[in-house]
């Protein structure tokens, strides 16, 4: 009896313990270290390119920027952004050449010199690229027998490293040119940066001349605007219509490359194992790569050699408060290692952010509501559970235009004609793009008024801002014109009621899109909704992207939509989407509405060679108000981004165009692990009381089984 | 045998030739070589010059099939088709367009898409053959009808659904194994431990009553009778009698597709984060990557033939009536 009554209470005691959490260790962590100072991130596709000669996408830069280091960069905290020295001692100096290149004022200039010093005792990263012994570089040459070892870049038994010169940078821009690297700035820099073309030819020709793929020492060719004066000095010479190119500085594109990293990678046995430059960066950042396995995670590693940097004891207003100069002076990095991993779909990786695995994350559509409620004065703000879990949210508007474009070469909506600009301006006020950020994007927007998004010198708030031809400014904020105005507009144009009064048809838009699944299709459907409004049919030509961007490029588009995102902050970065020789048709240019007005084209040429200032203003006033009064585009709205963190993540400050934010970021990893185990016990009484349940539907079969089996035969 | 086998080998040579070049055609009407040389180029600042360039590096700037400036043999060989696709029956699958090394990386991404596949399988095959075994040992019983019911309910699902709610439950509501991820070694362990038990779940419904029905065909055969005349037991007939002779069907079943484990799954392993070969097919198709889309349409057709083949083995080894001639 009590051996029964013993069983009973040790059962119980079990089954108790498996009902309620298990205390301890937590079982649904992903990865293995507990208490470590490092970022847990994720990505949904893998980088294209880590080589900083072709690489060009936000996904790549948030890589790459955190190893490869240019000359220049944006300052993390102030605002507007502002560029400052990175491995420049200071911001380059400037010289005026004329013609002839003989020294001349700005004025007569034809050409701008930049000359840029850069510190001493920069190391690059440990890489068995710089390996030596007394016989040479150690692993230049690779043998059959020393490659059989090697699987992957951390078999390599010796690693070096070297002080990083101004020749290093020079090769850089010389691997711009190179055609085998395709790099997608080579066209752009072709025209600005002297002899970089010719260069480009002669280096075609020794590649027809040889095998394109063998390394070729580019040290050994010379580029007409390009100088090393020493091994801190170098300078670049480029046309002085282009003062924007100072912004070059700070990409990726303009970062240090050791020859001997391409020497190294450049070898057949190596790419054999992918291997390769593209895929493992070489740099004298704050961070390091140490693996890139694009099919599951990417680790970076604080580098050992990183010089001396601070966090910047300066900031913009509000910093202060937000604890964003707590940590002014300290050295960076803050992480020890960041850890990407690969994560698809949204719905693991939200419910990750949500465990404490991810210390930080967007918000999909899908989990919007979970994370954001809306004030009783419209305001948007973490909802009671997020706000709960200490998490906090910060909200920026990108450098970005998202617009609906008229193909000015349509014979229908395009052209210059006064009937044409009526039925675009009338087509602009119908599309609702207030309701639009409403239903799609959950108030994450901001209808653009032009295409300059706030935070770009030349935009304007508030009344001065408003787009006259689509807004009326009321009661302090801006009103979309009405339907009824739109429809004057229509009728003005020709097509009253949407009827072509000269041939008595109707009027019929066609929409050029690549929109697939659900999403596309209910936007698509909103779309043809506010032609309707409007009385004018849309007819939505949906097609591959491939099928698309033909279209685009031969003109056959009629509406169509497509987005710009910032390189730089400047207006020129914006405004030369509608200049006359960027046309997409003939030109291959970036000027997909194919807008062409000589008026617009010559207030550019002034514009982009302006510094900024009350004239360069007013000029972009005069620019921006002939665009509204042509509307070549529906000017659609920048989006704004809202970024989720963890309590234990900090000095983060949203920055659109620094690449290098990862080395101001600190942990807390202890309050970390905390909140990870407090969120995660496992909960095991749920699956006992199903199994338990299992035996209590099998028992009565059982005994109907051996009833039937016990029962006399016939 | 071995003459059957031969014959079967030699069969399959221009069923690959024509699944290839099925593959080509149906690839290239949706992008031509220029569209492809623009994905990888990138939509901004691109010149013709580059287009071309990177064309002519990578074979793409010959013509599709038919090569009219060149003379005999060379209309045909100097053509993007021959070029690329030659190589595949040799198993040098080259550089992708990306210039990656695709035979590396299959070597990488199969593993991980085994680790999925095999224990999904064996599992699987366990459960459904236990549960089959249950619903036929209780047939005409209430146990037998809601077991049913519940298998047709369990066929309706889809896929997706068992995923995502296998996530919520599991890994979001017990916090019993990470969501989602990957590792290496036997860190993967409790990376694993979820899509197989969906995997095994999602085809419960299907595969238990296909082999309740195989099960059920057998017990109403006469050596059943006998056995029962017999005086042996219900529980001892099946395990003795049926379950023996129904394996037939069920290993010709499994043995066709052994050799497509390594394929992978394409949702499971997106939605999980598997780096297997599953996505990698599927990440190749989105980055129009023409080099790995045609080797992965070749592997997927040639581990097939071999499924078949090995069918046809597995049923002279578990059917001794059976020759191969």
């Amino acid at each position: 009896m009590q051996m029964l009554h013993d069983t009973i209470k040790h059962s119980a005691l079990i089954i108790l313990l498996l009902l309620s959490a298990c205390s301890g260790e937590v079982w649904n962590k992903p990865y293995q270290s507990s208490i470590d100072n490092t970022l847990y991130s994720s990505f949904t596709e893998r980088p294209k390119h880590l080589d900083p000669a072709r690489a060009y996408s936000s996904n790549e830069y948030a890589i790459l920027g955190q190893i490869y280091e240019p000359v220049l960069q944006y300052h993390y905290l102030k605002r507007p952004y502002q560029l400052v020295p990175l491995t420049a001692s200071a911001m380059p100096d400037l010289y005026y050449l004329d013609a002839q290149g003989n020294i001349s004022d700005e004025a007569q200039a034809s050409y701008i010199v930049y000359e840029v010093e850069i510190k001493p005792a920069i190391l690059f990263q440990p890489h068995p690229a710089f390996a030596t012994d007394a016989e040479g570089y150690l692993y230049h040459n690779i043998s059959e027998q020393q490659a059989a070892e090697i699987k992957r870049l951390a078999d390599f038994d010796d690693w070096a490293t070297r002080e990083l010169t101004a020749s290093d940078y020079v090769y850089q821009i010389k691997r711009l040119a190179d055609p085998v690297l395709h790099s997608p700035i080579a066209s752009i820099l072709g025209q600005y940066i002297v002899g970089f073309s010719e260069f480009s030819e002669r280096i075609a020709d020794l590649r027809r001349a040889e095998d394109a793929k063998a390394w070729l020492d580019l040290r050994n060719e010379e580029m007409a605007g390009l100088e090393v004066i020493d091994n801190y000095r170098y300078r670049i010479t480029v046309s002085s219509d282009y003062p924007q190119f100072i912004y070059w500085l700070a990409m990726p594109f303009f970062s240090a490359m050791p020859w001997e990293a391409e020497r190294f990678y450049n070898q057949p046995l190596l790419q054999e194992r992918n291997i390769v430059l593209d895929w493992f960066p070489v740099g004298s950042g704050a961070f390091m790569m140490t693996e890139n396995n694009p099919n599951l995670r990417m680790i970076l590693e604080r580098n050992p050699n990183f010089r001396d940097d601070y966090y910047p004891s300066e900031g913009d207003f509000g910093d202060q408060a937000n604890n964003l100069l707590q940590d002014a002076n300290k050295r960076l990095p803050f992480l020890d290692k960041v850890v990407y991993s690969l994560e698809k779909e949204s719905i693991p990786y939200w419910n990750k952010f949500l465990q404490g695995y991810y210390d930080s994350s967007g918000i999909s559509t899908d989990s919007f509501d979970q994370a954001i409620q809306i004030g009783q004065q419209g305001e948007l703000d973490l909802t009671d559970y997020m706000s709960a879990k200490g998490i906090e949210l910060s909200v920026s508007y990108q450098l970005s235009t998202i617009y609906i474009g008229f193909n000015m070469l349509d014979p229908t909506i395009g052209g210059n004609g006064e009937r044409a600009r009526k039925l675009r301006r009338a087509i602009s006020i119908a599309i609702d793009i207030e309701e639009y950020i409403s239903i799609f994007l959950n108030e994450r927007g901001l209808p653009a008024q032009s295409p300059l998004p706030l935070g770009i010198f030349g935009s304007r708030e508030g009344a001065a801002g408003v787009n006259p031809y689509v807004y009326d400014w009321v009661n302090g904020q801006a009103q979309r014109k009405s339907l009824a105005e739109a429809k004057q507009l229509l009728a003005d144009a020709g097509y009253e009621d949407g009827i072509d009064q000269q041939t008595q048809k109707p009027l019929i838009i066609h929409f050029d899109s690549v929109g697939v699944g659900p999403d596309a299709k209910a936007w698509l459907n909103w779309l043809r909704k506010q032609f309707d409004n409007l009385g004018v049919q849309l007819v939505i030509r949906n097609t591959d992207y491939n099928r698309f961007q033909d279209k685009m490029r031969k003109g056959t588009a009629q509406l169509f939509r497509w987005g710009w995102n910032a390189d730089y902050p400047d207006p020129e970065n914006f405004l030369f989407l509608f200049y006359g020789p960027n046309a997409k048709v003939g030109n291959q240019g970036t000027n997909s509405a194919n807008y062409q007005n000589p008026q617009f084209d010559e207030m550019f040429d002034r514009m982009r060679s302006m510094p900024n200032g009350d004239e360069r203003q007013a000029l972009l006033d005069e620019m921006i108000a002939l665009l509204r009064y042509d509307a070549p585009w529906i000017w659609g709205f920048h989006p704004k981004s809202f970024a989720l963190y963890h309590q234990w993540l900090g000095n983060v400050k949203p920055n659109q165009l620094a690449h290098n934010n990862l080395k101001y970021y600190s942990i807390d990893s202890e309050l970390r692990v905390q909140k990870q185990q407090q969120w995660n016990q496992p909960l095991l009484g749920p699956i006992v009381i199903f199994i338990l349940l299992l035996f209590v539907f099998i028992i009565p079969a059982i005994y109907v089984h051996k009833k039937r089996q016990q029962a006399p035969a016939l | 045998m071995i003459y059957y086998l031969l014959r079967r080998v030699i069969y399959a040579i221009p069923i690959l030739i024509g699944v290839n070049l099925l593959t080509f055609a149906l690839f290239f009407v949706v992008n031509t070589p220029e569209d492809i040389a623009r994905m990888h180029l990138g939509d901004r600042h691109v010149t013709q010059e580059q287009i071309d360039f990177w064309k002519s590096e990578r074979g793409y700037d010959k013509p599709l099939l038919y090569n009219r400036e060149q003379q005999g043999w060379g209309v045909l060989s100097d053509t993007i088709f021959y070029v690329k696709s030659v190589r595949l029956f040799a198993f040098d699958f080259g550089l992708s367009d990306n210039g990656r090394n695709i035979t590396h990386d299959i070597q990488q991404r199969m593993w991980p898409s085994l680790a999925i596949a095999v224990p999904t399988l064996l599992i699987g095959l366990l459960v459904n053959i236990s549960f089959a075994l249950l619903m036929v040992f209780f047939r005409a019983t209430y146990v037998d009808f809601s077991s049913v019911l519940l298998c047709v309910v369990l066929m309706s699902i889809s896929a997706l659904f068992y995923i995502i709610g296998g996530q919520y439950l599991i890994a979001k509501l017990l916090k019993l194994v990470p969501i989602s991820g990957y590792d290496d070694s036997l860190s993967a362990i409790k990376f694993v431990v979820l899509p197989v038990i969906v995997g095994v779940v999602s085809g419960i419904g299907a595969g238990s009553r296909w082999y309740r029905t195989i099960f059920l065909e057998e017990v109403s055969k006469d050596y059943v009778t006998t056995a029962q005349a017999k005086g042996f037991g219900d529980f001892y007939i099946l395990f003795h009698h049926i379950l023996p002779n129904a394996m037939i069907p069920i290993l010709t079943g499994v043995v066709v597709i052994l050799p497509l484990l390594f394929l992978g799954s394409l949702i499971i392993e997106s939605f999980f984060g598997i780096p297997g070969l599953g996505s990698y097919t599927i990440d190749a198709i989105a980055n129009q990557d023409f080099a790995i889309v045609r080797t992965m349409v070749f592997l997927g057709s040639f581990l097939y033939i071999i499924g078949l083949l090995l069918t046809d083995i597995s049923y002279t080894l578990v059917d001794p009536r059976v020759r191969l001639e």
